[in-house]
């Protein structure tokens, strides 16, 4: 059976184990279709954010393929990696911002390692703070603001060259509910443009609010379980 | 490989490479003028290990102009016989400047060379005791410029054959022993300049190494993002080939200020000697030199050192 030709991530069978000799991820296999928006849940170790990084090809599998924007990831030569991130967008749990820069040079990292001319970098990077309600604060540093604006930073850094895929590990875990909310809301509507979107997380409650398919790992395998919300935990405590 | 990445046209690659090396270049002397005492100080100790070599390579310069105006004074001194009588010795000059490689010769009778010894060395009163005048009469030969060191051996010996001329004396052996020192010297500067030359380079990497490590986490954060080596290089590159180029400056400066500091006692110590010797600097193709020097060894210590160290740090 050949996949359809619109997936944008496919893992057949793949394994990965900790150069240490530990399994993280053992015969996984599913695919994303172009323009999908998937969770990634499990409890922790569950090995989630070991499947985006393998997919932003930071860690190599140890078994099985992984083919990505049919790249074959295990067939991907080492100088070869830089070019093939660029067509990611990563968000990350801890922002992963420049402190010394301003939130104009944050966003603008992207396209100016690409070599793109000046003024259509300050075109692309107001149009990327634009649609994460930034653009007023393009000349402060990242610390003066607060913790969602800064992961906005990080999106619109993620989201401003276009990418057709975004991964995001954790989005949310830094910041309060109401910031949490927002900060999805916004994954939503780049999906809604045909951006493919996986983000890995803890947040039930957010899922919960905008539902989407979930890849959901437990010990290193795609199980058909679902994640547990904390108020459930607390019920069935009460209940024994 | 599917993209939907669009609407945006990347100019030339010559375009981008110029944009990328105008924004480094700025970006990193910013760098730079943010940290200005830091800076300071490794363009000082470049400075520094720079001027050294320089500074002597200047010295020996000045020491080979010396041998050289000297050689151009060289004279060749005929001691003529007692027998010889003062009107042959003066008739005997006037031949000789007939020959081929003399220009110049000047006749001092044994009463002029007593005069002279007399007015000069300050010996006269003992001189007096003597009854007979110890000093021969001397025909100082002025050699040809144009004839080398060899030929004016040979035409020492030519003239110390003749018949009238009890000694020919070309005193060079002094000469020959400052030009072989002169070699030592300029070798030693050779050595000196190889050994403080990979000390800069070592200087510079360490600094560069350093750098790393206080943005290792942008280091990360750039990989993360898809910035390729040759992209997170370029700014320590440059940050080294702005401390190789102040360097070579300040190296330059301190020769300037060395010369200038010695250039009044050399003039009088000269003076002393009756010569019109002046301390030379550097002249400003050598500066030129120094300069490229500096940012050849900044660069390529920061090559080095950005080589190995970039591919240690890997995103977590």
């Amino acid at each position: 059976m050949s996949p359809p030709a619109s997936d944008i991530v496919r893992f057949d069978q793949l394994a990965y184990r900790y150069p240490g000799g530990q399994d993280v991820l053992s015969g996984v296999s599913f695919s994303i279709a172009q323009g999908e928006m998937v969770y990634v849940t499990g409890p922790s170790g569950a090995g989630k954010s070991t499947l985006l990084r393998l997919i932003a090809a930071l860690c190599r599998p140890t078994r099985g393929q992984l083919v990505v924007m049919g790249q074959n990831l295990s067939a991907l030569k080492n100088r070869h990696i830089p070019a093939y991130r660029q067509h990611i967008g990563l968000v990350f749990q801890n922002f992963n911002l420049l402190y010394d820069r301003t939130v104009f040079d944050n966003v603008a990292l992207p396209l100016v390692i690409r070599g793109y001319a000046y003024a259509d970098i300050g075109r692309r990077t107001r149009a990327a703070l634009d649609a994460v309600g930034l653009l007023n604060r393009e000349k402060s540093l990242p610390l003066t603001l607060s913790g969602g604006e800064q992961q906005r930073v990080g999106i619109a850094r993620a989201i401003v060259t276009k990418p057709a895929l975004i991964l995001a590990d954790e989005p949310t875990g830094n910041l309060d509910p109401e910031m949490a909310l927002e900060v999805m809301r916004g994954f939503q509507r780049f999906n809604e443009a045909g951006v493919t979107v996986m983000i890995a997380t803890h947040a039930i409650d957010l899922i919960e609010a905008l539902p989407h398919r979930i890849i959901h790992l437990e010990h290193g395998q795609i199980t058909d379980k679902r994640p547990t919300a904390a108020s459930q935990l607390g019920d069935r405590h009460g209940a024994r | 490989m599917a993209l939907v990445e669009a609407g945006l046209e990347r100019p030339g690659w010559l375009a981008r490479l110029a944009q990328e090396h105008a924004r480094v270049f700025f970006f990193s002397l910013g760098k730079l003028a943010r940290a200005p005492l830091a800076a300071a100080l490794t363009a000082l100790v470049i400075g520094i290990a720079l001027a050294l070599p320089a500074g002597l390579y200047v010295l020996t310069r000045n020491l080979a102009s010396v041998g050289y105006s000297w050689q151009e004074s060289l004279q060749i001194s005929l001691f003529l016989k007692d027998s010889v009588a003062e009107e042959r010795g003066a008739a005997l000059a006037r031949e000789l400047r007939a020959e081929i490689g003399v220009s110049k010769t000047n006749y001092i009778s044994r009463a002029q060379s007593l005069a002279d010894f007399k007015a000069q060395s300050g010996f006269g009163d003992a001189l007096a005791i003597l009854q007979d005048n110890p000093l021969p009469a001397v025909i100082a030969v002025t050699p040809n410029r144009k004839l080398g060191k060899a030929g004016v051996e040979e035409l020492a010996a030519r003239l110390g054959r003749l018949p009238e001329v009890d000694l020919a004396k070309l005193d060079q052996k002094w000469l020959e022993r400052l030009y072989a020192l002169l070699d030592i010297a300029q070798r030693s500067v050779g050595i000196v300049a190889i050994l403080l030359g990979v000390a800069v380079m070592v200087i510079i990497g360490n600094t560069i190494r350093l750098d790393i490590e206080a943005r290792r986490e942008e280091v990360e954060v750039m990989k993360l993002i898809g910035a390729p080596d040759s992209f997170i290089r370029r700014p320590f590159l440059y940050a080294g080939f702005w401390h190789g180029l102040l360097g070579g400056l300040l190296a330059w400066i301190l020769v300037a200020a060395g010369v200038q500091a010695l250039g009044a006692p050399a003039e009088q110590l000269a003076q002393a000697y009756g010569s019109q010797f002046r301390l030379a600097g550097l002249p400003w193709t050598d500066g030129l030199a120094l300069l490229g020097a500096g940012v050849v060894l900044g660069w390529a210590g920061a090559f080095v050192t950005v080589g190995r160290r970039l591919a240690l740090i890997e995103p977590r």
